[in-house]
């Protein structure tokens, strides 16, 4: 199926004027990188809120200067309330999970390098992939806005578990409007991942280029397609759940919210809903997020850990295999979120054995990571600094995953620390990880200039080291029995706790402080960096076989021919030091 | 560069595992009749999954020291054997850990949730609210009265909605702030919600349960120890959370009879 050379219909003339070619864009490319500078002004936002809510545990209370400005309610003489508290927490578990590590990987690189591995001019459905990025926009200002709207951002959390999400401003400030905004934002941006996906998998079985085989894609464009699959349905559940959400909100409706209940003195004008059904739902579109998270890290890992090991890639049908058996599987394990839910008992062990067979092949893909760089020539650029690291923070979050999918430890585990720590090294850290492994690497192929090593070296170790010194300890934390979502720690047993948060506390502040060095190369080096040659890594892939950046329609005009798959590394007798072999070797395009 | 990765991996997980082995920060002592089954599926999950991440984090380690680029123009050597023999190393291995894992486990999680209360349980009712516990004892008549929700009111104490006017049943039930146990008897809970969803959590117990709006939820355990300990409210139920707390009271049965036959007094 290779249709590239015959589906001249989507094709489309380059754009002419600043707002068609920079704003208003068709272009996968433009898109991408609108994606991709969403995805950093909400890590900006996102990682403020989590500064301020680590500072307010350690120190609470310490006023923060100027948060007053920012929340009078919320914030008054600076010190954060608890109320307040668990609406920056909402915040930022909702802005990070949708819009950071959903947009960046998946969203955000994806589109932009998707099109281009697979010889495409562009997405098959350019006008689609437009409106799939300004809805995803609109989704985040609508969530944005609860900070200035009404009482103030939800408390319920980014599960947003019902009835408290449920029954309106009864249930405390922030569940009024920010709660409703809240729905609305996510519902929205459900609607545009959907129309995301669909392009994807259009893309990928549609428009590749000749000789472009599905076995010679490379693994990042395997990733993309597979985590696309995965979000075509979860993001098709979790839409009509918020609507849903909505409808028990604004319309009397009762779906999540049963007879007799009674917040804030009044009893509830509901009856006959189920607060479980909302879990379901919710973990139902929740488990799968959290492979559409990290699918795009291995598949970026997978993508660069050859180029810089300068071997192929150890088991390449084996990686795909697990691949697809993770997206699968990933389906069948929502439940795990719900042992203590008041889900009958029967069902754990039900939801905790596919748990558990998830790390068999998440095991299998970490080895052949590992068995990758053994006989390797390893450059140890910046990309590939964080391709390690990677590996390291995946098999650390991964083996806390061991304790909490097993019910009968997850009954004292739940709730506490030990998942907040799981769940950041695995899909947090790791995934940002894959971002900036990813972002090293194609920043030259993106904007066509270099991003400075030493700075990227500097960030590298000084978030390597830091995000182990963040989020390790929160599983001695959740051994101790520290309960997570506290906004303060006044029970007996945790107050000899608080020296270990303040630990995590200075230890967050300064890796957020060495998220700077990051930002300042890549503002820098967008507009400064030395000019990137078209391909510096010596990689294979067809986005190395174009210009830096790629012309209008990616290959001036020359779709290229696809020789080999993008695993020929190490070839050759290394004689003028040519070790692999270009996906499309004659496909060298000059810049229109 | 890979030297200097190595050096600090080993460090890393040569510190965070002593801390793990030391028991710096731990779990605090366990006081109920089922919580050592889950002590050790815990410890046994320490140990099993501890080896596999002392050994992926060194594998790592040493590989990014000993393969570093030389420029010296060597080939790249493959991975001895290919995949395919690691990977049915790795299945077999994981796949062993996690079926007994899951054999072993089973049976401590089907004993907690699975098995019906002995059926001499001292029965007690909880009802969590935004941010309270309150229990309630059925009184010497061994009777709960029902629940209305219209009824609670919280100016007049009457929690759980009661309707001693009508229900003769409710006019013992007992209602106190704090958990009173026998010590060593099998307590049988029945978790209700007020509002929204909270949960039952008592870190030297072993046990955590949910309370949902709408389901009456079975919770049942035995405390083998006296003392005094915290039960804490762990799932998100709105700006009070982090304070929703409740004493547990472990007394001597003597002790206990005492204490009941005070309250039932009281009423």
């Amino acid at each position: 199926m290779t249709h590239a050379t015959v589906a001249g219909a989507h094709r489309h003339a380059p754009p002419q004027g600043f707002l068609r070619k920079h704003v208003f864009s068709l272009d996968h490319k433009v898109i991408g990188k609108q994606y991709l500078d969403l995805a950093l002004v909400a890590v900006c936002t996102g990682m403020i809120l989590s500064w301020l809510m680590r500072f307010h545990l350690a120190w609470p209370e310490t006023p923060i200067p100027g948060l007053a400005k920012l929340s009078p309610n919320g914030a008054a003489g600076g010190v954060i309330t608890p109320e307040y508290y668990l609406s920056l927490m909402t915040m930022h578990g909702t802005i990070m999970v949708f819009f950071v590590l959903t947009t960046a990987p998946f969203a955000g690189f994806g589109n932009y390098f998707l099109p281009i591995q697979v010889g495409a001019e562009d997405m098959a459905f350019p006008r689609i992939n437009m409106m799939s990025f300004w809805v995803t926009l609109v989704a985040f200002l609508v969530l944005i806005s609860a900070f200035v709207v009404g009482d103030g951002p939800p408390l319920s959390g980014w599960t947003a578990y019902a009835p408290l999400s449920a029954v309106g401003k009864d249930a405390g400030p922030g569940q009024g409007v920010g709660q409703t905004l809240w729905a609305v934002s996510i519902t929205l941006f459900c609607v545009a991942q959907l129309l995301g996906a669909l392009n994807f998998v259009t893309t990928t079985l549609d428009l590749r280029t000749k000789g472009m085989s599905l076995a010679r894609m490379p693994y990042s464009t395997w990733a993309w397609f597979i985590t696309s699959v995965i979000g075509l349905i979860a993001f098709a559940v979790l839409m009509p759940a918020c609507i849903l959400l909505i409808l028990d909100r604004v319309a009397g409706t009762s779906f999540f919210i049963p007879a007799g209940l009674v917040i804030s003195d009044r009893l509830q004008p509901h009856a006959g809903g189920s607060p479980l059904l909302w879990q379901h739902l919710f973990w139902f579109f929740g488990h799968p997020e959290v492979y559409i998270a990290i699918l795009p890290g291995f598949g970026i890992i997978s993508h660069i850990l050859p180029v810089f090991a300068r071997k192929p890639l150890l088991g390449p049908r084996v990686m795909i295999a697990c691949l697809v058996a993770i997206a699968f599987l990933s389906y069948t394990v929502w439940g795990h979120h719900m042992f203590l839910s008041g889900m009958n008992p029967f069902s754990a062990t039900l939801f905790s054995v596919p748990t558990l067979v998830i790390t068999i092949p998440a095991t299998i893909v970490t080895l052949l990571w590992i068995g990758t760089i053994y006989g390797a020539r390893l450059r140890f650029t910046t990309p590939a600094l964080f391709c390690l690291g990677f590996v390291s923070v995946f098999v650390s979050g991964g083996i806390s995953g061991f304790f909490l999918a097993q019910p009968s430890i997850d009954t004292y585990l739940h709730g506490t620390y030990f998942v907040v720590g799981h769940f950041h090294f695995v899909m947090g850290v790791a995934a940002m990880f894959g971002i900036f492994a990813a972002t090293y690497f194609w920043a030259p192929k993106m904007f066509g200039r270099m991003m400075n090593e030493t700075l990227g070296k500097w960030h590298f170790w000084l978030t390597f080291i830091g995000v182990y010194c963040v989020f390790m300890p929160m599983h001695y934390l959740g051994l101790a029995g520290n309960v997570r979502r506290y906004s303060a720690f006044t029970d007996d047993y945790l107050k000899p706790l608080i020296p270990l948060h303040r630990f995590i506390t200075v230890a967050a502040l300064f890796t957020g402080a060495a998220q700077l060095i990051f930002l300042f190369n890549l503002i820098r080096s967008r507009f400064r960096g030395p000019q990137a040659p078209d391909n510096p890594w010596e990689a294979t892939s067809l986005e190395w076989s174009t210009t830096s950046p790629p012309p209008f329609d990616n290959f001036g005009g020359r779709p290229p021919v696809v020789e080999r798959g993008p695993n020929e590394y190490g070839i050759g007798s290394g004689a003028r030091g040519v070790d692999y072999g270009m996906q499309a070797a004659a496909a060298r395009v000059s810049a229109r | 560069m890979g030297k200097l990765f190595a050096v600090v991996v080993t460090i890393i997980t040569v510190v965070s595992t002593a801390i793990f082995i030391a028991h710096t920060w731990w779990l605090p002592p366990d006081i109920s009749a089922h919580g050592h089954a889950i002590d050790r599926q815990l410890s046994e999950t320490m140990i099993s999954s501890g080896v596999l991440f002392v050994l992926s984090q060194l594998a790592l380690a040493l590989f990014a020291w000993r393969f570093g680029d030389r420029e010296d123009g060597r080939r790249v050597k493959p991975f001895p054997g290919g995949a395919t023999p690691m990977v049915v190393f790795a299945a077999v291995l994981v796949g062993a850990e996690i079926l007994t894992l899951t054999l072993v486990g089973a049976k401590v999680w089907a004993g907690v949730f699975q098995t019906p209360p002995d059926p001499n349980s001292l029965q007690i009712d909880v009802q969590a609210e935004q941010f309270a516990f309150y229990f309630r004892y059925p009184g010497p008549d061994g009777r709960f009265g029902a629940t209305h929700p219209e009824l609670i009111n919280e100016a007049s104490e009457n929690f759980f909605g009661l309707d001693p006017a009508r229900d003769t049943s409710a006019r013992d039930d007992i209602v106190v702030p704090t958990l009173t146990i026998p010590l060593n008897r099998p307590i049988a809970l029945t978790l209700r919600a007020k509002d929204v969803n909270h949960a039952f959590y008592v870190p030297e117990l072993r046990i955590q349960q949910d309370f949902v709006p709408g389901l009456t939820i079975p919770l049942h355990f035995t405390a083998t120890q006296t003392g005094r300990y915290e039960i804490v409210c762990t799932q998100l139920c709105g700006l009070g959370h982090y304070n929703m707390r409740a004493y547990i009271e472990v007394l001597p049965q003597a002790q206990f009879d005492q204490w009941l036959k005070d309250k039932a007094a009281q009423q």
